[in-house]
């Protein structure tokens, strides 16, 4: 591993200081070709490292000693090994297509906002790279908070409207409160190794000098860490809101890359994780309940983001289902295979809205696929891909985490089907609702509709192949023996695992699950096919409304918070703080007016205080002092 | 006399010149009074100077010796300076009289701004 | 009693009163000439305990030049005693029990003084010291130096005398 490894993040850096820079003299060419340009150096520096991984040169890069105190040192190291390999190819990779698109995306921006925008994608690439980079938890840590700095920015990167704004806020400060966990694990770390690079915490000496509890509580903080980053319960409200970014922002941040910062981080630690069964039991069961109340939830939205945000949700709580179970390599297929199909759905979802002229009901939308074939075309692949129809990349992750399930407990394997079932259901109705039957929009927009541009196209082309492609490098064991390639390359890292079912067994839930599958598009397209207004019961009510959880957040936690803001700003600072200050400060100029008139100028009165002093020093002297 | 009297009368006089100063609003008895404390220093320096010769004296008779002559020099200085600090203050106290046209000390307030 | 302690009581009880008459005489002018009987009285004390050339000096300088030199200035100003000021009834009062209160201290003070020290007997009527010629030879002999420098003393008193009387 050469110094080379440096360069994989420190062009994006680059790209964001001269954007953010000179974005008064860039033109928006430039800006663009810059931003696009150092990801895809990016890019292919990743590849050369891949095919180094893949060679079976892996190895640390220390750059520089960060801190070092008594006996603990922490380097700024990078690691390059497989895992990281696989995460550099997903960020850089699909990075670089959403850069591109955007450059069309956001044509309509003025110069030096277009800059901004590109200079903020950069930082985010640089910080996502630096977090799977990292060779401690430290530098992960900087990563960590850099994605959640750019999330912020660029959610809010439409700043003067005060809605996109608090979407922001909201982001960061619930990824705030998973950062405090992801601190408190890194100390007690610390305190009790005495260090945080990942090769001398995996050691077995170090394994053997933490405890059980000691193990249970770091685990259980980096879980809390990684529900903040990918939007688990209870800290999921963000992600939602989050869509008030530009689009491209969306299938960037919070679709492909920074919620799968949780994954990473809970599959490099996988050696504690699998020591720790309470804490497994807890993400298992944490993730299906996520999933579960996601998929509900999306059946019920009418914005096209919202539903893939609360897909997005959802699939990430699959994906903590299958860590929850110890299916760290299944976890981290599921990333890759999502990354492709959901930035897919994002950009083609950017592509409508575009068409649309920013347009994002899908009750207004209908009939499009006769208009933008491409768009139509690649967003139906995406969609067959997240349904997990056989042929397409999800079909095999999904598949693979449902092995698991059943494998470990009958009862979450039962509701992650029903959430299967689910997805497919909300993803077909997305699609024939936007796509298919009779255009529902203005007459304004019809004339408008058209298909978006080369530089939108080509992303969804590259990904839509990849979403098909992406599943065959871990084919499981029925099909091809020696198949699962990606679990025997991540096997230094995630020890592999075999399973303890028949083949019969596995052919029955796979056939299962398809026909699961489709039973459900044919009902989707029944009912959908044709639009008719929907009113809502009283569940589809609650649906609708997200289950109420953003209200009951409010009450529970923002409320008294802000009477407790209140109270100690009123009581205890004014009343209390402001007024013992000021109290000194009007004590003191009461005291100095008082004094003041002891200087009368007149003669007379000071030798009378001289002789009344004198028989005191006096009396002092003689009587008193003993 | 013993020189515990001596010591008690210049500790009367000095106190008379202290209640002087405090309880007159005329500058000059003011001045005046100041003289008197001088004067009970004066006598009580002199009482001293001739206490130690007495004791000089009973320690060693018949011999002659200066002990005790530095009290009444310092009598004699002191007298010197008073001499020059009651012409200085009289002249102040003159020039005082001519721009206000009273000596009443408490309209010399000045030293209040 | 000898004709000494006579004498010592007869001054003493002269100098005290001539100072309290000083201090509460309403007249200035009263006030000047009770202060002369006090410094006679002084004097009387001096030659009691034979310091001759000081009560001389007492005499011509403080009750010849000093005394006379406030009386002009008395004079000058034409004070008498209806445009005498009074203070204050309480700041006399208030006076009058500092000084008191000082005259207690300063007593009681003293009264915790070695007693060997307190019945030393001062030398009166006789001894050396008190006679000119041993009071010039120390004088010019020892401390000269002081001598001299009161020479500088005086000038610069009648320098700042004259320019401070000067009218503008």
């Amino acid at each position: 591993m050469s110094k080379i490894v440096a360069l994989v993040p420190l062009l994006p850096l680059l790209g964001f200081l001269i954007n953010g820079l000179l974005r008064k003299q860039l033109s928006k060419t430039a800006a663009g070709i810059i931003g696009s340009g150092t990801v895809l150096g990016a890019f292919i520096i990743s590849l050369l490292l891949f095919i180094d991984v893949r060679n079976g040169k892996t190895g640390v890069v220390e750059l520089f000693p960060f801190i070092s105190f008594d006996t603990v040192k922490i380097p700024f190291a990078f690691l390059v090994d497989q895992l990281t390999a696989i995460y550099l190819l997903i960020i850089t990779g699909v990075g670089f297509l959403i850069h591109v698109y955007s450059t069309a995306y956001m044509h309509d921006e003025e110069a030096p906002h277009f800059a901004r925008y590109f200079a903020y994608l950069n930082l985010f690439v640089f910080s996502m790279l630096l977090l799977v980079l990292g060779a401690n938890y430290v530098i992960m840590f900087i990563g960590w908070e850099g994605v959640g700095l750019c999330s912020y920015l660029l959610i809010g990167y439409w700043f003067k409207n005060p809605q996109y704004n608090n979407a922001a806020k909201k982001a960061f400060v619930m990824n705030r409160i998973g950062d405090l966990g992801f601190l408190l694990a890194v100390f007690w770390l610390l305190a009790k190794l005495s260090t945080v690079t990942y090769g001398e915490v995996f050691s077995a000496e170090s394994v053997k000098a933490l405890s059980k509890t000691d193990i249970t509580i770091i685990t259980l903080l980096f879980f809390v860490a990684a529900t903040g980053k990918s939007a688990q319960i209870p800290l999921y409200t963000w992600l939602p809101d989050a869509m008030a970014g530009p689009t491209p922002v969306s299938a960037l941040i919070h679709a492909a890359t920074m919620v799968t910062a949780g994954i990473y981080l809970v599959a490099r630690t996988n050696i504690l994780f699998s020591m720790a069964e309470t804490t497994q039991h807890i993400i298992a069961w944490v993730g299906v309940a996520t999933a579960l109340l996601a998929a509900t939830i999306a059946v019920k939205q009418n914005d096209i983001k919202k539903v893939l945000a609360y897909s997005t949700v959802s699939q990430l709580g699959y994906m903590f289902l299958a860590l929850g179970m110890g299916a760290y390599t299944a976890a981290v297929f599921h990333v890759m295979t999502h990354a492709f199909f959901k930035a897919l759905l994002f950009l083609g979802s950017g592509s409508v809205i575009h068409a649309m002229g920013g347009e994002q009901d899908i009750r207004k939308m209908g009939g499009l696929g006769k208009h933008m074939k491409i768009t139509y075309f690649t967003f139906l692949i995406g969609c067959l891909a997240i349904a997990g129809v056989p042929l397409f990349s999800g079909f095999f992750s999904k598949d693979a985490i449902l092995l698991s399930a059943y494998e470990h407990n009958k009862i979450i394997w039962g509701i992650a089907l029903l959430v299967a079932a689910l997805t497919t259901f909300y993803m077909f109705r997305l699609l024939f609702l936007t796509f298919k039957g009779s255009f529902r929009g203005t007459e304004e927009q019809h004339h408008h509709l058209h298909e978006s541009p080369r530089a939108m196209t080509l992303p969804l082309i590259v990904l839509a192949i990849l979403s098909i492609i992406g599943g065959y490098i871990s084919v499981p064991e029925v099909f091809i023996a020696g198949g699962d390639q990606l679990g025997e390359f991540l096997a230094p890292i995630i020890p592999l695992h075999t399973h303890a079912i028949t083949h019969a067994e596995e052919y029955a839930l796979m056939g299962g699950t398809t026909l699961l599958v489709a039973i459900v598009i044919v009902f989707a397209w029944s009912k959908y096919k044709t639009y008719k207004e929907e009113t809502n019961g009283a569940l589809g009510n609650l649906l609708e409304n997200k289950w109420y959880v953003d209200e009951l957040y409010n009450t529970i936690i923002v409320k008294p918070i802000n009477w407790l803001a209140g109270f100690t700003d009123t009581v205890l600072e004014r009343s209390g703080i402001d007024a013992i200050v000021n109290g000194v400060g009007k004590a003191v100029q009461y005291g100095s007016r008082q004094l003041r008139l002891l200087q009368s100028g007149q003669v007379g009165s000071y030798v009378l205080l001289m002789i009344a002093g004198m028989v005191l020093l006096f009396v002092l002297q003689f009587f008193l002092k003993k | 006399m013993p020189v515990n009297y001596y010591i008690f009368v210049a500790l009367a006089l000095f106190s008379i010149g202290v209640v002087g100063v405090l309880t007159r609003r005329n500058a000059i008895i003011v001045f005046m009074c100041i003289e008197i404390m001088l004067n009970a220093v004066n006598l009580l320096l002199v009482a001293f100077s001739k206490m130690h010769a007495a004791a000089y004296a009973a320690a060693a008779p018949g011999t002659v010796s200066g002990t005790g002559i530095d009290g009444q020099l310092f009598v004699f200085f002191i007298m010197v300076v008073a001499a020059a600090e009651v012409s200085v203050g009289l002249a102040i106290i003159v020039m005082m009289y001519r721009n206000i046209h009273s000596v009443d000390i408490n309209f010399l307030n000045r030293l209040k701004h | 009693m000898g004709v000494t302690q006579i004498l010592f009581w007869v001054l003493t009880v002269l100098a005290l009163g001539s100072a309290l008459m000083v201090v509460t005489s309403r007249n200035p002018v009263y006030s000047v000439l009770y202060l002369i009987i006090c410094f006679f009285a002084i004097s009387g004390h001096y030659i009691l305990m034979n310091a001759q050339f000081l009560a001389v000096v007492n005499v011509i300088v403080y009750a010849g030049a000093i005394m006379v030199l406030f009386l002009f200035v008395i004079m000058l100003m034409n004070l008498n005693a209806s445009v005498e000021p009074q203070k204050n009834k309480w700041l006399k009062l208030a006076g009058a029990i500092a000084g008191g209160c000082l005259l207690l201290v300063l007593v009681a003070a003293f009264k915790d003084a070695d007693n060997t020290l307190k019945q030393t007997m001062v030398q009166t009527k006789d001894g050396e010291i008190g006679l000119i010629q041993n009071l010039g030879m120390a004088l010019f002999k020892d401390y000269v130096v002081p001598f001299e420098i009161s020479s500088v003393l005086f000038l610069s008193a009648m320098v700042g005398a004259v320019v401070i009387g000067k009218k503008e």
